[in-house]
């Protein structure tokens, strides 16, 4: 029964099948026993709410995606995201001052702009079954982004406070003073993304293409829409980075240019 | 330089040049604690100013209000007459430099980091280097390679490109060697007998023997005396002996 579900050639999973990868879950369970892990109980844990979590995403993705559903509905879905990732961030970098209201700005930008490349040049068709997952990409792959140049602004102007000011005292802007330090977190939050895009194809097979391969569909087709995910992915990691950098700069400055006080000084 | 008196006129008793910079009833605050209460002094024209006083005093807070890098709570900030908050804090800058206490060169060569100061004005460069003891032909060094005296003298550098009319020094030899540190006084002292206003941090009684002209001291955020070096210096017993009158 079991090899019924799963020997297809369009690597169709059953239930059966599902319950049949639960075991690899098994074999971590395993090793954890073995070594003493003590993480048991979170493997399975995870394991449980992740079938939950997609079972219930699945459920409500074949509602929107019904043709009798408005594409509001879609966009609605878009919202939501955006909204859940920006206070992920928040959580995920406490010490980023207005971090929530900048990553809603980073994360609605990001997804307006690369949104609007991929439907407005008609790369794909605009529908639910498109918009849903490609909004997916973008907001999932640009929330790590986001929140690696959000830290690394506030690590670079507590580390090097005193070169800010050095340039500050020297009569330069606020905005050219961040410069240098804005362009360093930039870097480090756009990199891992940039060595993903060289890596591809060549150390391992994306998501997308990967998943598009599965359901059976031919290879170079598979190739050209994970690309244009992947270049989908790459502009929306540096709209985000940059907006959240930009954006955070502004705020650790007054308008008569001095730096905010992240950690005191001593007098 | 003198301290308010009880009265509500301002400060009194300014040199007769005037003061460069006049603190009326300032009070700073960051977040709930008040670090400096109601100080009211003023700092006079071409001569070397220490403000001393024990860690935590506020000195350095009260340096930090010269060029805005500090705004008061309340009370007011002048420069040469002028109230602060009615100048652009970019341009006071460049006419109030500042030194601080580590040297802060930034990435990069010598040259590279007086282009940030004066990206105009590259002729100057080298002069300045001299100005402050440097061989002349240390501009395409990185600035990393500098021990921390050299580094200091290339941040003095760096900002005396800006054509100051004040200096501000932020115990600026707290991380100095000896030799390094008297070198950075005799610059300091020099460019007060240059004309430059210089406003020098420090809490090394010694330090104050050899550079001060005057002294306005700190103590727990109020200002406690306000005297010329000699006198500050008259019932107090400098470590090392007494060396004042110049660097030694």
């Amino acid at each position: 029964m079991i090899t019924a579900t799963t020997t297809t050639t369009t690597g169709y999973v059953g239930w059966l099948g599902l319950l049949a990868s639960l075991s690899l879950v098994g074999i971590a369970v395993a090793i954890s026993l073995w070594q003493h892990l003590d993480l048991e109980r979170s493997l399975i844990w995870a394991s449980m709410r992740a079938i939950v979590q997609l079972l219930a995403v699945g459920a409500l993705l074949a509602v929107v995606f019904s043709p009798h559903v408005p594409l509001a509905a879609s966009w609605l879905w878009v919202v939501f995201m955006v909204v859940f990732a920006a206070d992920t961030i928040r959580r995920r970098a406490p010490e980023v001052p207005g971090a929530r209201r900048l990553a809603l700005l980073s994360l609605g930008l990001a997804t307006v702009v690369c949104l609007g490349v991929l439907f407005g040049l008609r790369i794909f068709p605009l529908n639910a079954r498109t918009l849903i997952p490609l909004a997916g990409m973008v907001v999932g792959n640009s929330l790590t982004a986001t929140v690696v140049a959000a830290r690394r602004v506030v690590a670079e102007f507590t580390d090097k406070r005193a070169e800010v000011e050095a340039r500050l005292a020297l009569g330069i802007s606020s905005r050219d003073s961040a410069r240098p330090y804005v362009r360093d977190a930039l870097r480090t939050a756009m990199i891992s993304q940039i060595e993903s895009t060289k890596a591809v194809g060549l150390v391992f097979l994306p998501g997308a293409m990967t998943g598009l391969i599965l359901a059976g569909e031919k290879p170079l087709q598979a190739v050209l829409v994970q690309a244009a995910v992947m270049f989908l992915i790459l502009g929306a990691v540096a709209t985000t980075a940059a907006a959240m950098s930009l954006g955070l700069s502004r705020r650790l400055f007054t308008p008569d240019h001095r730096l905010v006080r992240l950690a005191r000084v001593a007098g | 330089m003198t301290d308010h008196d009880a009265g509500d006129d301002g400060p009194v008793g300014a040199a007769q040049a005037g003061p460069v910079f006049s603190f009326h009833d300032v009070c700073v605050r960051f977040g709930d604690v008040e670090v400096l209460h109601s100080v009211t002094a003023q700092v006079d024209d071409a001569r070397v100013t220490v403000l001393a006083g024990p860690s935590g005093s506020g000195k350095t807070t009260l340096l930090r209000l010269c060029n805005r890098l500090e705004v008061p709570a309340s009370g007011s900030v002048r420069f040469r007459g002028e109230d602060l908050d009615g100048l652009d804090p970019l341009a006071l800058r460049r006419r109030v430099g500042m030194v601080f206490q580590r040297p802060t060169m930034f990435a990069g060569t010598i040259a590279e980091n007086f282009a940030v100061a004066a990206p105009d004005d590259p002729a100057a460069y080298e002069r300045q280097l001299v100005a402050v003891g440097l061989p002349a032909d240390w501009l395409d060094r990185p600035a990393d390679e500098l021990s921390g005296g050299e580094a200091q003298r290339a941040c003095l550098a760096r900002t005396l490109l800006t054509g100051p009319e004040v200096l501000l020094m932020d115990e600026p030899t707290s991380s100095l060697d000896p030799a390094a540190t008297r070198t950075l006084e005799e610059l300091g002292v020099g460019l007060a007998r240059a004309g430059l206003a210089v406003l020098w941090v420090s809490h090394d009684l010694a330090q104050v023997g050899r550079i001060a002209d005057s002294c306005l001291v700190l103590r727990d955020g109020r200002v406690a005396e306000v005297a010329d070096a000699d006198e500050y210096l008259a019932d107090r017993d400098i470590p090392g002996g007494d060396d004042r009158g110049g660097p030694a």
